[in-house]
């Protein structure tokens, strides 16, 4: 089965560049030449915005091509050359932007790292990717690296942005980014001629370059360096600003992990495109203000930060007068009747679109306001599934979320929905230029433009992630609906089956579990089970705020997951969700019948999450090996002890009893039937 | 790293420093309210520069020492020079203007203003505009005002609490509300900042970062700091210099690894057998 926007089932480069593209789009087939056309054609609009000491401060384009220049000449005086790997590590900062496109335009090769991985993950990938300079943000990030120096004999340069603290420092393979700017700066005074030449070799360079390498997370084992080739970067976020038709007059927060492809592909991608401005939180603690300041017009948030914010204006609303509270609920009860259909331009009748409007003037407007969601023309969620509720509820709004099915080896967009054609349960048909066919076992494999080039230093792996004929393996296990939008279920390896042969998609289980408010993850085991079971953990906003009203007292995490109270709670959404399950015949099988709140939160640094957030499963599974061996063998508690890792890096042990409590099934109604 | 850098420059302070007039030198005093008898002719020195950290078990007299040192109590015994002139009775304001700051055991902030509004207030004293100007808030008291307020971004930006610029501060928590009161001390440009427990009632996590602002602070602003701390490992690691008070008498004195080692100290915390 082959689904696709065009019809030729060869993708050849040159089709791929031929497609004509919107007149306004910057033009060039590497970043470096998007910016030097944006700084022509778009001068004095803005670029970037940054909030320093409380201000927004904006470069325009012109400007910011001005800081690239004198950057990059400074970095090629340090000795950056054509093909040197730069590793740049931090938050969402202009200058490690910036940092990008001047390591292009030498044509050497940026590798951003996640600033938050600790010491060893981020030695890893400096070591296999052969970074020789490095672009810190602050002095965290080079005490990090100071503190591999062993194990990274390559790394030889580091710059940072951020001084403060590091004076002390030795000051020889140290550089501040504004003394290389500096740097930059004389030659340019010195040579006349200097500007002139970079604009040059920019205009000279090829777009089969690789543009970056981005290292993915990590879900299933080691990262894997993804490179990404300039033209096939370009051209992919070409198609994806006409589709979602993204013009200059746009405006983003960037606020997402700077080494993550969303980050790199919606905001730095599509930005240097479309021209946009980019703004930077002032810290990644503010970007809730700074996002209600900015009022972006395309927005992108995984569902995880969607949830959390739909749990906060709940538990904020359960503290609101009565009055409000019945307004808001009245309200959202009109949203959920007639608010996607306005969205979709469906029919809606006259009574219905009056209640709306008044919803929009008393709840929705000032809700969006407060969100920063006021502007939104688009936004889009991906890298999960999003429970159906949640979806709509943001919907219902009138904000136009859609979502999008991509990866990192794909430059992102596989999918993605469009306008007026949006579904919760899917990701949409194939983006324009991308191609995919479903393997015999519902893998999704697909060819597009900004497709990989290879895994770096590791043509094993790429072998094994491509097919014979070129397309990408997923992963993913997905099924094509009759209107050609594709349906992820789960990751290909993880759809199983219980003993009694009954169909067993964790994911989808655990998606239904977290749209509870209460509970913000789930793990379900049942692959050759006799029945499924789940391991949880409690929200500790939503149920501390439900505790603080209910007068429990509760000292920590450890001991609110194991309060009575609260395992009713939860039991009564496991109940829930197995009745939901019921409806459906496929799914019936799959009802949770033992479920247990874990005494600790799962957490990216005991590597039970990946720095994405992802659930491990497997790791999980073996670390609490006695409580899963519980859940099967029908105790009804159990004691377990864990280490765990605290922030800066010491270890401890977490002891607890965890109490393991029997869920309410639902008989299937076609078995009832039968 | 940086504690590294710092064990370096303890190490490298100089021996002819010790002999270069302190920034205050406490001499002899004696305090008492009433009968009971809070401090007894102690006698400590804080040197430009060091961190220098008060110990001592509950009621040794820690905070009435910090309370003589910036004027709240005046000795009835005793000397104090400060930046080498002698005082005996100094007021609280009079202390503030000249650069002595501090913060509070239990915070004392101005519960419903905001973070801005508090670390503002600790620009007052350097505010030359009357009161007239300020309400009219045009030309150089606006002037003035920008320019303060940009040492106070400043202040925010170092101590990172730029979420909560404008949260009231009585809804912070805890730890959050210590890093405002030092953000308003900071306001002062002192010369000599008083920190009163900075770090009671903070997590493991809370503190560390607390240690780096302190450390950070000395760094960056050169600002001289006295600080009280009941967490010996916090003190250990951070100070240049110890002193260990006892039932209003000092017991010992010197570097971390001098005191840890005093036998007076180990009796005075852990007990001795009767």
């Amino acid at each position: 089965m082959l689904y696709g926007c065009n019809d030729k089932n060869t993708l050849g480069d040159a089709a791929m560049e031929s497609r004509p593209h919107p007149p306004e789009q910057a033009e060039g087939d590497t970043f470096p030449k998007l910016l030097l056309d944006n700084a022509r054609r778009r001068a004095d609009r803005p670029a970037m915005r940054q909030k320093d000491l409380g201000i927004w401060r904006t470069w325009t384009w012109a400007q910011m091509k001005d800081e690239v220049m004198r950057f990059a000449l400074g970095l090629e005086a340090l000795g950056v050359k054509r093909g040197d790997t730069v590793a740049i590590i931090g938050g969402n900062r202009p200058r490690l932007y910036w940092t990008f496109v001047a390591a292009q335009s030498l044509q050497a090769i940026p590798v951003p790292v996640y600033s938050d991985a600790v010491a060893e993950e981020m030695a890893f990938v400096l070591d296999h990717a052969d970074a020789s300079f490095a672009v810190c943000q602050d002095q965290e990030q080079v005490d990090k690296c100071l503190g591999e120096q062993e194990r990274l004999p390559k790394l030889k340069t580091l710059i940072y942005d951020e001084p403060r603290g590091l004076r002390d420092y030795d000051p020889e393979h140290l550089h501040a980014f504004s003394a290389v700017q500096a740097i930059g700066a004389d030659r340019l005074a010195t040579d006349p001629k200097l500007a002139a030449s970079w604009e040059r070799r920019i205009m000279a360079a090829s777009g089969d370059d690789p543009s970056t390498i981005l290292y993915t997370s990590g879900t299933t084992g080691q990262s894997k360096g993804v490179v990404l080739p300039a033209a096939g970067a370009v051209a992919a976020a070409r198609d994806t600003a006409a589709f979602d038709h993204i013009s200059e007059r746009d405006e983003v927060l960037a606020y997402l992990p700077l080494a993550w492809v969303g980050d790199h592909y919606l905001n730095y991608a599509q930005g240097l495109v479309a021209g946009f401005c980019m703004a930077c939180p002032e810290s990644p603690d503010t970007v809730q203000q700074d996002l209600r300041e900015i009022g972006p017009t395309f927005y992108f948030a995984p569902p995880r930060v969607f949830e959390s914010l739909l749990t906060r204006v709940l538990i904020r609303m359960e503290d609101a007068s009565r009055p409000k509270r019945a307004m808001f609920h009245h309200f959202m009860r009109v949203a959920k009747r007639h608010g996607e259909a306005i969205l979709d331009g469906r029919p809606v009748p006259l009574p219905g679109r009056i209640a709306y409007w008044l919803g929009e003037r008393l709840v929705y407007g000032p809700l969006k306001n407060v969100l920063g969601f006021s502007r939104i023309r688009t936004a889009y969620t991906a890298g999960e599934a999003i429970g159906p509720d949640l979806f709509s509820f943001f919907r219902s709004l009138g904000i136009n979320l859609k979502q999008l099915y991509g990866q990192t080896e794909a430059f992102l967009y596989i999918t993605a929905q469009a306008d007026g054609a949006v579904r919760a349960d899917t990701v949409g048909p194939a983006m324009t230029g991308v191609t995919i066919k479903l393997a015999d076992k519902g893998e999704v494999l697909f060819k597009s433009p900004g497709m990989f080039t290879g895994y770096f230093k590791a043509a094993d792996k790429t072998v094994e992630a491509l097919t014979e004929d070129g397309f990408v393996k997923t992963g993913d296990a997905g099924i094509f609906e009759p209107d050609g939008q594709l349906k992820i279920i789960d990751r290909a390896k993880d759809v199983g089956r219980l003993t009694d042969g009954s169909l067993f998609a964790p994911k989808y289980l655990e998606n239904k579990l977290k749209f509870f408010p209460e509970i913000r993850e789930a793990v379900t085991y049942g692959d050759g089970r006799d029945f499924v079971t789940a391991m949880l953990n409690i929200d500790l906003i939503a149920v501390g705020n439900w505790a603080e009203r209910n007068n429990i007292a509760y000292a920590s995490y450890q001991e609110l997951a194991q309060h009575p109270r609260v395992a009713e709670t939860i039991r009564a959404h496991v109940a829930a969700t197995n009745r939901a399950l019921a409806d459906d015949p496929q799914m019936a099988g799959m009802q949770i019948r033992r479920f247990l709140v874990l005494h600790k939160e799962l957490d990216a640094d005991d590597g039970e999450l990946t720095r994405t957030q992802k659930v491990r499963r497997a790791f999980v599974a073996e670390r609490y090996a006695p409580l899963v061996e519980a859940l099967y063998g029908g105790k009804t508690d159990c004691f377990i002890s864990t280490e765990v890792t605290f922030e800066d890096g010491r270890k401890g042990l977490i002891q607890a009893t965890v109490a393991i409590h029997d869920a309410e099934t639902t008989t299937s109604r076609a078995k009832a039937a039968a | 790293m940086a504690i590294d850098a710092l064990d370096d420059t303890r190490t490298a302070i100089p021996p002819q420093m010790a002999s270069a007039p302190p920034l205050l030198d406490v001499r002899d005093v004696s305090l008492s309210f009433g009968g009971v008898k809070a401090i007894r002719g102690v006698s400590l020195d804080i040197r430009k520069g060091e961190i220098r950290a008060i110990i001592g078990p509950n009621g040794a007299g820690k905070t009435s020492m910090l309370n003589v040192i910036n004027g709240f109590y005046y000795p009835q015994e005793g000397t104090i020079t400060y930046k080498g002139v002698p005082r005996r009775r100094m007021r609280p304001y009079q202390a503030a203007a000249s650069g002595i700051a501090r913060t509070f055991q239990n915070v004392a902030l101005f519960k419903g203003m905001t973070t801005l509004d508090n670390i503002m207030s600790g620009r007052t004293l350097k505010m030359h505009r009357g009161f007239f100007w300020q309400l009219l808030r045009v030309g150089p008291a606006l002037e003035e005002e920008v320019a303060h307020r940009r040492r106070v971004e400043d202040i925010i930006d170092f101590l990172e609490i730029e979420a909560i610029r404008k949260t009231s501060v009585g809804r912070l928590p805890y730890g959050l509300q210590k890093r405002v009161e030092l953000g308003r001390a900071l306001a002062m440009e002192p010369d000599l900042l008083l920190l009163d427990e900075p770090m009671a009632g903070m997590n493991v996590e809370e503190k560390e970062d607390m240690c780096r602002f302190i450390l950070d602070v000395r760094e960056e602003f050169g600002t001289t700091i006295a600080l009280i701390e009941h967490d010996m490992g916090v003190v250990m690691d951070i100070s240049d210099r110890v002193v260990v008070l006892d039932y209003g008498e000092k017991i010992a004195d010197g570097t971390p690894d001098e005191v840890r080692r005093d036998q007076n100290v180990i009796d005075a915390y852990l007990g001795v057998p009767h």
